[in-house]
């Protein structure tokens, strides 16, 4: 498919760019707490993949679906999720997102059609197929976009779920984040192909590759992609190109070296925000105090959001058993 | 609800295999929002003729033909019904199961809790299980303490047709996933089946023959043998009760204790391999709740510590029959 004519509208850029710096606070904030060891358990952190959840995301309304993956606050954050629930869920209170049974890889709001960050890899895809298929039942024009990285294409969900997404033509946008490594796995050694969206044409849909440090290449690819699921036209792969700054788990991990040095300052010098915030001054969208102004009100709420997490109250014990049903049987048959 | 609610029959034969596609009907007349899909479940009526008749009534839309693709059918089901469908989906054998099991057990079972609750996950999971009709290892087993074992599924298992038609509609209408396992041998069973819609309601076991000496606990298949032994044993003056209970997870532990009260001895059958199978937990819930009822120790019988043998000599020898549940029982009463 050729690269993309559709192309963001003023609005559109800062809309993108908000998103984005609503991820990259969250994130480096999120970082910080797991390092230091307030939040419990492991943290994904999306940071350098911004531009790939905004690009999306912007074309969605809250009654369109996601899925995500373990690498999944961006996707949440992109898509309406509210900074405090998700905070609270990290820290494991019960006020967070999931009561604190979730936890940073199932953060979900179905009010806003996210249906789940996941800790299995590819285990959404399907899912999203799913939902996808609800929308087509109802005869709505809703759509599903399914987040999943390069490590994920080579999972069989992800084919299962790929040919009947095609087979049924169902309103689904395959939204592949190739970040270069599954896990600490670079892609040359997990898969012979380069391009992943050259897969699509064997499941009979159109593949699409766009930058993914380039939110307006995003934007116009996704786009596209989304429009023809909403009109009818089936299931597309899109393969967004992205890098992820900080390590698979945490911000340093392991300190294990997997990739080099070099190889992470080139791609951080590609920083997608930062780009997106020269055009943004360049082209007399916004100024440099404007934009300023938008980091420091997200930074503000942000350090609200985790006040209120950390004076949240944990889980009581007896909610331990609870949520299991939504129609819990006693023993007898009596409910 | 209780045994004695029950809608009286009227009189009307119907085999186990026209029972399960009468409820589904049944269901999808009722609920718009009830799908069916699956393995050559629509033009083909499924292999075990469990589906048939279901594509004439209710079109293409509501009764899918999938791929071959345990995972993306279990998806399916999961995805559309977090956004409101009532899914109904066919995993033919339940040895295939195994293809399926992230999807049934990471995403579908788990969602609701993952989710803080948030979750409604009403689906029914058709299968197939049992031995006895020669398809040797990968086409025989019963599996059912697999999914037993997973909070976030309820099990069923049905011994004849009444039962089948009133806990598939129960299961149908429950909003928790359902694991729906029919025996293949006893799909020719017929017993009366009303024509109207009915429930057996779920977590209710049913004393299928009162008696005095010995409690059998049996399900599925192992029912109809049960009552074989029951019926050798009567002219000896050994008085069986055989208690069915047809949830198997949750497992009603107060109707099977109030049998033991009565005859002080237990002997747990099943079809599946003895070694922790869902008697071993039945078994121990009967030791630790009724042990002073008990005047001897709580038997168990199953299969060997094998896969299903193909040999009919063999596969004869493999699974309980009624010679031994009788000669089970005898030793139980020390004759």
């Amino acid at each position: 498919m050729p690269p993309s004519e559709l192309a963001p509208t003023p609005a559109q850029l800062v809309d993108m760019h908000r998103r984005m710096a609503r991820i990259r606070h969250f994130e480096e904030e999120a970082g910080k707490l797991v390092e230091g060891g307030k939040i419990p358990g492991a943290l994904h952190l999306y940071v350098g993949e911004e531009a790939v959840a905004a690009g999306v995301m912007v074309h969605l309304d809250v009654d369109d679906q996601i899925t995500s993956t373990h690498r999944g606050h961006g996707h949440v954050i992109a898509k309406g999720g509210d900074f405090k629930l998700m905070y609270a869920e990290l820290f494991g209170k019960a006020t967070g997102y999931c009561r604190g049974k979730g936890g940073s890889m199932h953060i979900s709001d179905l009010d806003l059609g996210i249906l789940g960050a996941n800790g299995i890899v590819a285990g959404s895809v399907p899912i999203a197929v799913g939902a996808a298929f609800a929308n087509r039942y109802r005869d709505t024009d809703r759509v599903t976009v399914c987040f999943f990285g390069d490590g994920a294409s080579n999972e069989g969900a992800f084919h299962e779920a790929a040919n009947m997404a095609a087979l049924y033509q169902l309103p689904v946008v395959f939204v592949c984040e190739n970040n270069l490594y599954g896990e600490f796995t670079s892609q040359p050694r997990h898969q012979r192909v380069t391009d992943i969206a050259d897969r699509a044409v064997g499941y009979g849909m159109p593949g699409v590759i766009a930058d993914g440090m380039d939110a307006s290449a995003v934007f116009g690819a996704a786009g596209e992609c989304i429009a023809r699921a909403r009109a009818g036209g089936g299931p597309s792969l899109l393969e967004c190109k992205t890098y992820r700054f900080y390590d698979h788990v945490g911000v340093t991990g392991m300190r294990i070296p997997y990739r080099d040095e070099a190889e992470v300052d080139e791609w951080k010098g590609r920083d997608p925000i930062a780009a997106l915030e020269l055009r943004l001054v360049e082209e007399d969208v916004l100024t440099a105090d404007a934009v300023a102004a938008v980091h420091q009100s997200v930074v503000a709420e942000i350090a609200d959001a985790i006040a209120f997490a950390e004076a949240s109250p944990d889980p009581d014990i007896s909610s331990l058993t609870e949520d299991v049903y939504s129609n819990p049987i006693e023993p007898g048959g009596v409910r | 609800m209780t045994a004695t609610d029950l809608p009286v029959t009227a009189g009307r034969k119907l085999p186990f295999v026209q029972a399960v596609p009468e409820a589904i009907a049944q269901c999808m007349r009722d609920d718009a929002d009830v799908f069916l899909a699956g393995e050559d479940v629509a033009v083909y009526g499924s292999v075990f003729g469990t589906t048939r008749g279901l594509l004439d009534e209710f079109g293409p839309s509501r009764v899918l033909d999938t791929p071959i693709s345990e995972i993306a059918i279990i998806g399916l089901a999961t995805g559309a019904a977090a956004v409101g469908l009532r899914p109904v989906v066919d995993l033919m054998f339940m040895d295939f199961i195994g293809c399926a099991m992230d999807q049934l057990m990471n995403q579908l079972a788990k969602m609701k809790y993952m989710f803080g609750g948030k979750a409604r996950l009403p689906v029914t999971v058709m299968t197939a299980a049992g031995a006895g009709t020669n398809l040797a290892a990968q086409h025989s087993q019963s599996l059912e303490a697999m999914v037993c074992h997973i909070p976030g599924l309820k099990v069923v298992m049905p011994s004849n047709a009444y039962d089948a038609k009133g806990l598939l509609t129960a299961s149908i209408r429950d909003d928790d996933p359902v694991i729906f396992i029919v025996n293949k041998f006893l799909l020719g069973a017929t017993s009366d089946v009303p024509v109207e819609p009915y429930e057996v309601p779920l977590g209710l076991a049913a004393v299928v023959r009162p008696g005095t000496d010995v409690t059998v606990v049996a399900h599925g298949r192992m029912v109809g043998e049960a009552l074989a032994a029951a019926e050798a044993l009567a002219s000896d003056g050994i008085s069986l009760e055989v208690v069915d209970p047809r949830t198997l997870q949750p497992f009603d532990l107060p109707t099977v204790l109030a049998s033991v009260a009565k005859t002080h001895r237990a002997l747990v059958v099943q079809e599946s391999v003895r070694y922790a199978g869902i008697g071993a937990e039945y078994a121990a819930q009967i030791a630790e709740e009724g042990f002073d009822e008990l005047d001897a120790p709580v038997a168990r019988l199953g299969a060997p510590f094998s896969p299903v043998p193909f040999s009919p000599v063999l596969e004869q020898a493999y699974v309980p029959d009624a010679a031994r549940i009788a000669a089970e029982a005898r030793v139980l009463m020390g004759t």
